[in-house]
Formats: C-alpha cells, structure tokens, sequence
C-alpha cells in the first residue's frame, strides 16, 4: 500500500504506524461523561467492510499525524488530509 | 451415516471406492427452523454437532455464503495449545484441547491431531522468568508446562539456530507436551459430516444479507436463498463478526484485522513440534507432508481484503531464518491472509446479545482454531440454554462495558496488539 502523505507524498506504508477509526471522538465534557459514552468512545468501533476514515502516523516520515480514506475490503486509498483539519460532523 | 473404519476400508477397496457415500446432504433451505446458526466454519458446524448431539436440538440450519471451512478454519496454522495464564482463558482453552484428545473418535472422522509438543523459545532473563510463571500459572490450574534448559531444546529442534554466532541465543523453552496441531480442513469436514448424521441441514453457497428484529427479538434471517425464520439464531462468522453483526444493528468492540500465513516447499522431516520463537513474532510447524508452515504478527490496520502486503512476509521471513538459519534455502509456496475479528482485550466473546435470541460467537483474534471444539460446545449450550455455561460465561459481549475484560497480553484496549 502507498500513503499519501500531504507532507511527504506517496510514501510505503511500513514508514507509518496505524493510529485506527478517525472518527472516535472522545468524550468532549469527560466530567460529564457517562459510562456509555467512555465505553463507546473506548471500546466501540463501527468497523465497516468498505470506506474507512483512519489515522496514521508518519513515523519514519515527517512525524505527521494524518487522515487517510481507505477502503477496507480493497484497500484502495482515496485521499488524505492533516490529522484533525477536515470537518468531521457533529461534536 | 456410513462409519468409517478399517473394515469398510478393506470392503470399499474391494468394491474400487464406488460405493462410498457422500459425507453429508445439501438439502434446499426448509422456510423455518428452530436453530439457525450463520457460518460453516469449524465453529459454526461444531456448535451444530453439539446442539444435536448434547441437547437434542437437530431442526439446524448451518448457513454458509462460500463453501465449509473455506474462512478463517483454512487460513490459520492449526497449532492447538492451553498455555493461558489468565484463568478464564486457562479453563476455557484446556476444555478445548481435551476435546480434541477424543475428538477423532467423537467424530469418527480422523482430525489428525497431532500432540507434538509446543516450543516457546526464552532468550534472555526475564522472558525465561515470564516463561517461568506462564508455565507456574498452567500448572497451578492443572495444564501441563515444563521449563526446558537450552540442551533440553536443542534435542527437541535441533534446527533452531544453536551456533556460537547466533543473533539470540536460546536460553531455555517453555514447552507444553500436550499441544500441537490438526488437520484444518478435517476440523470442518468431520464436524459437519458427524453434524448432517444427527439431522443438520448443512447450506452452502447461501449468505445471511439481513436480519428479521421485532421488538428486541430476532424472528428469523434475510439470505440469498430467500427468508429463512428462526426461533434462534448464532453467529460464527469469525473475521465477519464486525460486518454481520453490523446487519443486525449491533456496533462491538472489534476490529477486522489481516493476518497472513505462509507455506515452504515440502522437505524431509526436520522439526517434529511446533516453535514459536521468542525473539520476534514467529510461529512455525512443519506439516505431514513436509511443509514447513510460518506465521507472524497482524498486518496491522483495519482489512476485510483477506490478503496481506509484502512488508509483514518479508518480517515473518526474517525472523524464521534467525530462529532457522537452515529454512533460509526453502522457498515459499503459498501464502495468505484472514480476516482477525480483533476484540479490545484479545479475548473472544462467546454469549447473548443485546437482541433476543440472537447470540454471538466472535472476537477469535487468532487464538480461533484451537478452540474450535470448546467454542462450538458452549456456544450450543449458551443457544440451548439461554445462559451461558460457566466455562464461557467471563467471555459476555458485557463484560467491556463493565469492566470485567480478559486482557491476557495486558495490552489494553488496542485490538491491533494483542
């Protein structure tokens, strides 16, 4: 697989290391939280069989967290964004 | 069911093998059934055989969208253990290899299980003293373990890497002699065949692609061969879990990852136990018919692709021929991916779901093979029951949400590390 770096460009994957679901949120008043919500945030994961949001970490690259979309049954990348930029719905 | 033995050996041969029966039926799907179990792996058709067999449950449909065995029970390297520490997974794991010890004969179906004996290797001082108290803790809950000093293993694979040069030098060996490996394919044929003779419907080439839910409860299963209503329904979909379940509304804690394996050429006999090396993540038996079969760690991030890339071969093939300086002429055959339902805690969930009637057998990560027997023994209890047993009763889809995890590698809730 190649990654797109938005820093670096097309890198092997094996420079990075894999971060999981980009779209687990957590908890955004953790005093608040209740237990569902820190199980969900902790254990939960949709885990879909198709397109996939996920994190990597440019670990022997520039040291960037980024976004990738991949899909998951044909592992065909769609795109990439830095960790954190992109809108990401409701919070 | 025709019983197969040495006389019907000598009398088939007589007769050129023209009168040998299929092994099992493949009848059309019937509208209804009182048990529909989604799934004809090893785990699937095992819990089928028990259902049958333990509570006299044979209105079973074993639904299968490929053909039997052709998942996660072909692409695994069959080694069969108990050396848990924890003591659910102890308890549970040691049920499965008794299973196994009479299994051939329960079946009548020759599994080819092999107590070969299960090398871990120790290279340096606190992994001989992690080996140590791995070993202290089976005993203490009646599993066999021995400590082997480096001459000790040395007799036993002589092949691993015992020069004066090597990169890690063998210190000592935990060894289990009652491990080993099967026959995969046998897992999944003898269990079905044993299952079809007690009633089973046994349907291939037929996926599950919905579920029939009214207030909280399931009522039957959408498939490609139309609808099929269910009083209960299992699933054993191993590396599918996340997907199917999906189906049925239910989100868990668990993550499909890839995890490839790789066959050698076939060679002589040169390693008649099963190695898993313990200066890097590789495992390794050599097959009846010579096949020296290798594993390694997951692939790492997210997959359902059932095919792994070339980074992780090249490490599971770098870490053989540390462990194996002499494997460094073999050439590699095959090799393959499966798709690992990674649970949070590296432990697989065996119980009820949130949804009546519907119960859950998944999260196998890749401990699956081994436990085959004993998954499909509770999951038929727990189906019977509507309680699970007290062997699989810690392994509850709950226990996340209530703190009760059974993290044996203390990795936390990362699935891609355990």
């Amino acid at each position: 697989m190649l990654i797109p770096c938005p820093w670096c460009g097309e890198r092997t994957f094996s420079e990075f290391s894999y971060g999981g679901d980009a779209m687990i949120r957590r908890p955004a008043r953790p005093e608040e939280a209740s237990d569902a919500e820190w199980y969900a945030y902790v254990y939960l994961r949709n885990n879909p069989r198709g397109p996939h949001r996920e994190l990597w970490f440019h670990e022997f690259g520039c040291e960037q967290w980024i976004e990738v979309s991949r899909d998951t049954l044909t592992h065909a990348i769609t795109g990439s964004t830095p960790a954190g930029t992109r809108e990401r719905g409701a919070e | 069911m025709q019983n197969y033995s040495l006389f019907s050996l000598a009398r088939n041969a007589i007769g050129h093998h023209e009168g040998w029966h299929e092994a099992w039926r493949s009848p059309p799907p019937k509208p209804s059934y009182s048990v529909v179990i989604v799934g004809g792996g090893g785990h699937g058709l095992a819990t089928a055989y028990y259902l049958a067999k333990e509570h006299g449950i044979a209105d079973i449909a074993v639904l299968e969208k490929g053909w039997l065995g052709g998942g996660n029970t072909a692409r695994n390297t069959t080694h069969v253990r108990s050396d848990y520490i924890l003591d659910e997974n102890a308890h549970f794991y040691e049920a499965s290899v008794k299973l196994w010890e009479g299994l051939s004969a329960d079946l009548n179906y020759n599994v080819m299980f092999s107590q070969r004996g299960m090398i871990r290797t120790g290279h340096f001082d606190a992994q001989v003293q992690a080996l140590l108290r791995r070993g202290n803790g089976m005993r203490l809950n009646g599993i066999d373990a021995v400590f082997l000093s480096r001459e000790k293993v040395r007799r036993l694979a002589p092949a691993l890497d015992f020069s004066s040069t090597a990169r890690f030098p063998i210190t000592g060996a935990f060894f289990q002699p009652r491990a080993g490996n099967a026959r995969h394919d046998a897992i999944a044929w003898g269990f079905a065949r044993a299952a079809d003779a007690r009633g089973v419907d046994i349907i291939q080439n037929c996926e599950v692609t919905g579920f029939a839910i009214e207030h909280g409860r399931v009522l039957g299963v959408e498939t490609t061969c139309g609808f099929i209503s269910a009083e209960k329904v299992g699933l054993a979909v191993a590396g599918h879990t996340g997907h199917v379940a999906a189906l049925a509304g239910l989100t868990l804690p668990i993550e499909a990852h890839l995890l490839q394996a790789m066959v050698t050429e076939p060679v002589k006999p040169i390693l008649d136990t099963v190695v898993s090396f313990g200066a890097g993540h590789f495992y390794t038996n050599q097959t009846d018919k010579g096949e020296i079969v290798m594993g390694g760690d997951l692939d790492g991030y997210n997959s359902y692709a059932q095919r792994g890339n070339l980074p992780m071969i090249e490490h599971v093939a770098a870490a053989a021929i540390t462990a194996f300086p002499c494997f460094g002429r073999l050439r590699i055959m095959r090799h393959w991916a499966g798709v690992m339902d990674m649970t949070m805690d590296g432990s697989p969930i065996i119980g009820k779901t949130p949804i009546d009637n519907l119960y859950l057998n998944g999260g196998w990560c890749y401990g699956g093979f081994k436990a085959t027997p004993a998954s499909g023994w509770c999951f038929a209890y727990t189906i019977a029951q509507d309680r699970p047993h007290s062997l699989n009763a810690p392994f509850n889809l709950d226990r996340f949400a209530r703190g009760y995890t059974i993290d044996e590698r203390g990795a936390g809730p990362y699935p891609g590390l355990h």
